[in-house]
C-alpha cells in the first residue's frame, strides 16, 4: 500500500488529497498541518470579519472530510524531510514515511524590518484563520486603523473590517491600489468605491519608521494608529522544500506534473512556481483555484495516474462592498487595447497576435469567463470574431459546430 | 393621395396587472404590433397590423393578453355589412383584386351540419370497438367488376395499383412554398407514422422528403413545377391537378420573392421568377387529353401507381366526374368550396365553386348510375373538419378524405387568414427563416398523429354504434344518414331521407 | 445522468425560459406576484447574434472549473449536479471568472447561482425545458 505525505493543510492539499482518492482509494495519506484547524478557505478571513461567514461556514471541506477520504491529520510543524530514507520527520512527533510527497506549503507574509516595529504592540497579519481572531479581538469601534499595504491582502482586510472600526487608512508604497492587477485607471476607479466607504489612502507612500502608535511615513507625514496591520506581501514557504533538495526561485520549481527537481516530491499551490501559459515562463501563481488545480494534478501524478498542466494563467475575481472586478492573462502594451468606459465600470480588452491576450472588467464582470477561456485557451480570432468579442462575452464567438458541441454535448 | 383610414379590425386587450413585461409578444410578432416604451416603462400596441394569429396570447406567459374584435363599426346596415364597406375602401384605395387565404369563411350552408349518423338499437346490435376488431383500412383504386379464374380455376389476384390507407384520410395538397419545409416535414413524417399519405401540391418535393416517398402523393399541375423522372418514382400515387376548391377556373400565382433558395431548387425554376401555375393545363381541353396525360403518367412509372385526378366541385361535377372515371384514372378527387389556399382572391373564393356535400352525393350516384363506379375511387375534401365529417362523407360514397385546414390547425395554424403575407407566425405559411423555425417537425408530426388517432378512434366509435365494423361495408351506405332542415331537393341531390322517416 | 440541451436549431429566442427560471426558483406560486415589476435573475439566458439565438445554462460538466476554483469549497458535484450551497458562498465570483459557458451569475443578494436543474424546487424538472414552446431545450440523457 502506497503512502502519501502531504506537508500543509491547505487549498492545495485538499486538491492533493482529491487527486490521490480518485485514482487510489486504499493508500495511506498523511497531512501534517501546522495550522490547529479543520482546513478552511483561507481567502474568506476577510468575510469572516465582515461577518458574511463564520468558523463553520468557511470549512474549505465538510466536517468529515479526512474521515471520508481516510485521512491522518497530523497537527505539528515538519522539521526536515530526510530524501534518502523517504521519512518526513516533526518537531518532536516522529517520523512519516512517504513513496511520494507534496508540499503545499503555501506562503507567509513578508513583514520589511521597519525601524520601531518591535514597539508596536497592536500589530498583525492577516493570512491566517488565527491572524483574523486575534485582529477581531482588537477591534474596537473607535480603533484607528493602518493597513500598509494596498494589495487584495490589505484591501480585502480594509472591506473585511470597514464597518467595525473608527478609521482605516491604507498605505502602499506602489502609486495605485491592487497594483499587481490593475492599471493606474482601473485602480482608481477601485479605490474611488473603497473611499466611498470610508477608507482612506496614502499612495506612493509608506510607513519607514513606527514610535508605538505612530507611524512616520516617507513623505515626512505621520499617522496616528491603535491597530497596524502589515500586509506588504507574501513569500513562498520554500525553506522546507529547499532543504529536501527541491531547487527553488521565488517558489520551488515543479515541472507541468508538479512534479519538483527532488525525486518522489511534488508541490503545490502558493508555495509552487509552476508554469504560467500566459507569460510561457514558471512563475509563483497564488490563486486559489491555481492551488487545488495543481494539488489535484501532484496528486494524480503521485497516485500513478496521469496529469498535467499546461494552461494556467493569473486570474482575480474580487470584489469591494459589491463592486465587482474581474481579470485574467497578461497585459501587453504593445497590441490592441479595446476599451469601453461607462459610469458603472471598465471594460479593458487587450489582444495581440490575433488572441485575447488579457482583460481588466469592472462592474459588469457577468459571463467573464467566457473571455477568460478564450484568454487560456490562446483562441485565434478571426477580424470579425475579434468584433464580436468586444460587445459582449458570448458563446457567439465560437464556431456554430463547436458551440453545437459544447451545448448539446456532454462536457 | 392619402388612404382611407380603416379602422383596425382587431384591439389588443393587455392587462396591466398582470403583464411582467417579460416582451415575449414583442419578440414574437412578425407584424411588429407589441414593443415596449423604455421612457414610460410600458408595452405599447399597434393594432393596425395585428392580423389576430393569437400567437402573443398563446405565448404570453402570465396570460396577460387577449385579441378582441373591435367595436368601433360603421352605421349598422343589413345590406352594407361592415366588411362589405370596408372592402369597397380597400379596392378604391389600392385598385387592387382582394386578397384572402384559406377556406371560404361565408355564412353558407354547411351540409354535414344538417345530417346525423343513425345507430344500432335493440334488434341489430352495436359493436364495441375497444373489444371488437374494427377494420379503418382503405384501398385506393380501380376495383374489379367480378371475380376472376385463371385456366386452372384458381383466383386471379392482381389488381390494378392501389393506394393503401391505414384510415380513409389523407393529408391534401399544400407546396412546398405555400407551406414551409417544416410544415411539409411534420406533414411526411406524420404521414408515414400513420400509414397514411400526404400530398405534395404543385411545389416540387425537396430532395429531403424522398425517403417518405411511400407515404406521398406528387402533384402534377398545370405549371409543372418540379416534376421529373424521380419525383413521380419516388411517390406512392400520382395527382393530377385540375382545380382546387378555394379558387375554382383560376390559376396560382407564387410571387418571385418567394422563389428563393431550396424553393426555387424544388420548383425547378430560376430564382425570383414568379411561379405561375396557369388556369387551364395548355394540354387539356378534352377528356381524351385528359387520357393522355393520365397514360403518361402511368407510362413514365410502369403502371405501378395509381394516378389521381383532382378537380373542384363545380356545376357539372357529375358530368366531369363521369369523363374522369373513363379516363383511365384510378381516383377522382373532389375539392368542395370550402376547401383552404395560400393565397385566392376574395371574390373567387367566397363565390365559386359549390358544397362538397352535394358534389360527392351527386357524383357517386352518377357512377353508380353509370355503373362505372368501380372504375375509381373517390375522395372528397373541402373542409373535412372532424371524425363526424369524414363517418358521414364516407356514407355519402366517398372511398377516403383529403384534410388539410384540419392539419394546419395542428401544427399550431389559428385560422388568422393571412397566409398571403408570407409573414405567418406559426412557422407555417412562410419562408423566413426565423419564422419557419418556428415550427419543430417533432411537434409538428406528433400533433398531426395525436389528432389522427383521435379521429381514428371516433371513427371507430361511430362506426360501432351502427354495427359496422368495417369502414367498407360503410361506403355509400347512405341509410345511415339523415337529414334535419333540408329541402326536398337537397335530401333528394344527397340521397337521404330526412330524420324521422 | 440527465442534463438539459439546448438545440439552437429550434430555439425561437422568445426568452421564455429566463422567465420561467425566474419563477421557478421564486418560491412563489404566483408568476405575476413573483416577477412583475422586478429584476430577474434567471439561470438560464439566451445568447443571440446573426440571426441566431440559444439558450445557455449550467452544462453540468463532467470535470467543472468551478469546483475547483470555487474559493469558499461551496460548490460541488451530487450525484452529476453541480451545486451551489448558497449559505458558504461569499459572492466572490471567482466562478463567473472561470466558467467557460458563461453560466454562472450572481443572484439577487450577490451570492452566485446557476442552473441545478429544478430539482430542489416545486418545479421539481427543469422549469425551462417545460415551458419551452418549440422543445429548443430539452432535459434528456446523451
Amino acid at each position: 500500500m502506497a503512502e502519501y505525505v502531504i506537508i500543509g493543510n491547505g487549498t492545495a492539499a485538499v486538491g492533493c488529497i482529491e487527486g490521490i482518492r480518485s485514482i487510489d482509494s486504499e493508500g495511506a495519506i498523511t497531512v501534517i498541518s501546522s495550522e490547529e484547524h479543520h482546513v478552511y478557505s483561507r481567502p474568506l478571513i476577510s468575510y469572516l470579519l465582515e461577518g458574511k461567514t463564520d468558523l463553520e461556514r468557511m470549512k474549505y471541506r465538510p466536517a468529515d472530510f479526512y474521515e471520508k477520504n481516510k485521512v491522518n491529520v497530523v497537527y505539528g510543524k515538519a522539521a526536515k524531510i530526510d530524501t534518502k530514507k523517504q521519512v518526513a520527520v516533526l518537531e518532536g512527533k516522529g517520523k512519516f514515511g512517504y513513496d511520494k510527497l507534496c508540499m503545499c506549503t503555501g506562503s507567509s507574509p513578508f513583514v520589511p524590518p521597519f525601524e520601531g516595529l518591535d514597539k508596536v504592540k497592536a500589530k498583525y497579519s492577516f493570512m491566517t484563520l488565527d491572524d483574523a481572531l486575534a485582529l477581531e479581538k482588537a477591534l474596537t469601534d473607535k480603533s484607528r486603523v493602518l493597513i500598509v499595504g494596498a494589495g487584495l491582502i490589505g484591501l480585502k482586510c480594509a472591506e473585511g473590517i470597514a464597518e467595525r472600526v473608527g478609521s482605516i487608512t491604507v498605505c502602499d508604497l506602489a502609486d495605485r491600489v491592487l497594483s499587481s492587477i490593475l492599471d493606474a485607471e482601473c485602480a482608481a476607479y477601485m479605490q474611488k468605491e473603497l473611499e466611498s466607504h470610508g477608507v482612506s489612502f496614502m499612495l506612493g507612500d509608506t510607513a519607514v519608521k513606527f514610535d508605538k502608535n505612530k507611524a512616520y511615513m516617507k513623505s515626512g507625514s505621520e499617522v496616528e494608529f491603535d491597530i497596524l496591520v502589515l500586509a506588504v506581501g507574501v513569500r513562498a514557504e520554500t525553506e522546507l522544500a529547499k532543504q529536501a533538495g527541491c531547487d527553488a526561485n521565488r517558489g520551488i520549481i515543479i515541472d507541468t506534473k508538479m512534479q519538483t527537481t527532488s525525486a518522489n516530491i511534488y508541490a503545490a499551490g502558493d508555495c509552487a512556481e509552476g508554469y504560467d501559459s500566459s507569460i510561457g515562463a514558471n512563475r509563483v501563481l497564488a490563486i486559489l483555484p491555481n492551488a487545488y488545480m495543481q494539488g489535484r494534478c501532484a496528486g494524480i501524478n503521485m497516485a500513478g495516474g496521469s496529469s498535467e498542466m499546461t494552461d494556467s494563467i493569473p486570474m482575480n475575481s474580487i470584489g469591494f462592498f459589491g463592486l465587482h472586478c474581474a481579470t485574467a492573462g497578461a497585459y501587453p502594451e504593445d497590441g490592441e487595447i479595446y476599451e469601453e468606459r461607462t459610469d458603472k465600470g471598465i471594460k479593458r480588452l487587450y489582444f495581440k497576435d490575433s488572441k485575447l491576450a488579457g482583460y481588466m472588467l469592472i462592474g459588469d464582470v457577468n459571463r467573464a469567463g467566457i473571455y477568460t477561456s478564450l484568454v487560456r485557451e490562446k483562441t485565434v480570432l478571426d477580424e470579425e470574431e475579434t468584433e464580436k468579442v468586444k460587445k459582449m462575452p458570448s458563446l457567439a464567438i465560437f464556431s456554430n459546430d463547436k458551440r453545437k458541441t459544447k451545448l448539446g454535448g456532454v462536457v | 393621395m392619402i388612404d382611407h383610414f380603416i379602422y383596425p379590425e382587431f384591439e389588443v386587450v393587455r392587462n396591466d396587472n398582470r403583464c411582467i413585461q417579460c416582451r415575449v409578444c414583442e419578440r414574437q410578432c412578425a407584424n411588429e404590433v407589441h414593443s415596449f416604451d423604455p421612457d414610460r416603462g410600458i408595452m405599447l400596441s399597434d393594432e393596425t397590423k395585428c392580423v389576430n394569429c393569437q400567437r402573443c396570447v398563446s405565448l404570453c406567459p402570465t396570460r396577460a393578453l387577449k385579441i378582441v374584435k373591435s367595436d368601433c363599426r360603421l352605421r349598422e346596415n343589413a345590406n352594407w355589412a361592415d366588411d362589405t364597406i370596408k372592402e369597397v375602401y380597400k379596392q378604391a384605395n389600392s385598385g387592387g383584386v382582394l386578397l384572402s387565404s384559406m377556406g371560404n369563411p361565408k355564412p353558407l350552408p354547411v351540409y354535414w351540419d344538417k345530417i346525423l349518423i343513425n345507430a344500432s338499437q335493440v334488434t341489430n346490435p352495436p359493436i364495441d370497438p375497444l373489444r371488437e376488431p374494427m377494420e379503418t383500412k382503405v384501398f385506393l383504386g380501380k376495383k374489379p367488376e367480378k371475380i376472376k379464374r385463371n385456366e386452372d380455376g384458381e383466383l386471379v389476384t392482381e389488381t390494378s395499383p392501389q393506394l393503401e390507407l391505414s384510415m380513409p384520410v389523407m393529408f391534401s395538397a399544400m407546396s412546398y412554398g405555400s407551406i414551409s419545409y417544416n410544415a411539409h416535414a411534420s406533414l411526411a413524417r406524420a404521414a408515414t407514422e400513420l400509414g397514411i399519405c400526404y400530398n405534395t401540391g404543385e411545389g416540387g418535393l425537396h430532395e429531403d422528403f424522398y425517403v417518405y416517398g411511400p407515404n406521398t402523393v406528387v402533384q402534377v399541375a398545370s405549371g409543372r413545377f418540379g416534376v421529373h423522372k424521380d419525383y413521380l418514382e419516388a411517390a406512392a400515387a400520382i395527382e393530377i391537378k385540375m382545380g382546387q376548391g378555394a379558387k375554382p377556373g383560376i390559376g396560382g400565382h407564387l410571387p418571385g420573392a418567394k422563389i428563393v433558395g431550396d424553393v426555387s431548387k424544388t420548383r425547378m425554376i430560376p430564382e425570383g421568377s414568379d411561379a405561375i401555375s396557369p388556369a387551364p393545363h395548355h394540354d387539356i381541353y378534352s377528356i381524351e387529353d385528359l387520357r393522355q396525360l393520365v397514360f403518361s403518367l402511368k407510362e413514365a412509372t410502369e403502371y405501378k401507381k395509381p394516378v389521381i385526378v383532382k378537380v373542384a366541385a363545380v356545376h357539372n361535377i357529375a358530368a366531369i366526374a363521369s369523363g374522369i372515371a373513363r379516363s383511365g384514372a384510378d381516383i377522382i378527387a373532389i375539392d368542395g368550396f370550402r376547401g383552404g389556399t395560400g393565397a385566392a382572391p376574395t371574390r373567387i373564393r367566397d363565390n365559386v365553386g359549390i358544397p362538397i356535400e352535394l358534389a360527392l352525393a351527386s357524383v357517386d350516384q352518377r357512377l353508380r348510375d353509370e355503373g362505372i363506379r368501380n372504375n375509381v375511387s373517390l375522395v372528397v375534401g373541402g373542409s373535412v373538419r372532424s371524425a363526424a365529417d369524414v363517418v358521414k362523407a364516407v356514407a355519402l360514397g366517398a372511398d377516403a378524405v383529403y384534410v388539410a385546414t384540419a392539419a394546419l390547425l395542428a401544427m399550431g395554424c389559428h385560422l388568422c387568414r393571412t397566409c398571403q403575407s408570407g409573414k405567418c407566425n406559426w412557422g407555417i405559411a412562410t419562408q423566413r427563416p426565423e419564422l419557419v423555425k418556428r415550427l419543430n417537425p417533432d411537434i409538428g408530426s406528433r400533433r398531426l398523429v395525436n389528432l389522427m388517432d383521435a379521429w381514428r378512434h371516433e371513427i371507430k366509435e361511430l362506426m360501432g354504434g351502427m354495427g359496422i365494423n368495417s369502414i367498407e361495408s360503410l361506403r355509400g351506405n347512405r341509410l345511415m344518414l339523415r337529414g334535419v332542415g333540408l329541402t326536398d331537393k337537397e335530401l333528394e341531390i344527397l340521397g337521404i331521407s330526412h330524420a324521422g322517416e | 445522468m440527465k442534463r438539459v440541451f439546448v438545440n439552437e436549431e429550434w430555439c425561437l429566442g422568445c426568452h421564455l425560459c429566463e422567465y420561467n427560471c425566474a419563477y421557478a426558483n421564486s418560491g412563489l406560486s404566483d408568476m405575476v406576484k413573483a416577477l412583475k415589476g422586478k429584476d430577474i435573475f434567471p439561470r438560464i439566458h439566451i445568447e443571440e447574434s446573426e440571426g441566431i439565438t440559444y439558450a445557455v445554462s449550467c452544462r453540468h460538466c463532467k470535470d467543472p472549473l468551478c469546483v475547483k476554483s470555487c474559493i469558499a469549497g461551496a460548490i460541488s458535484i451530487e450525484d452529476g449536479t453541480v451545486k451551489i450551497d448558497k449559505t458558504k458562498c461569499v459572492g466572490c465570483l471567482t466562478c463567473v471568472l472561470v466558467c467557460p459557458y458563461g453560466a454562472v451569475a450572481a443572484g439577487p443578494e450577490g451570492a452566485a447561482q446557476k442552473c441545478e436543474l429544478c430539482l430542489a424546487n416545486s418545479c421539481g424538472s427543469p422549469a425551462c425545458v417545460k415551458g419551452c414552446p418549440n422543445n429548443a431545450i430539452v432535459y434528456e440523457e446523451r
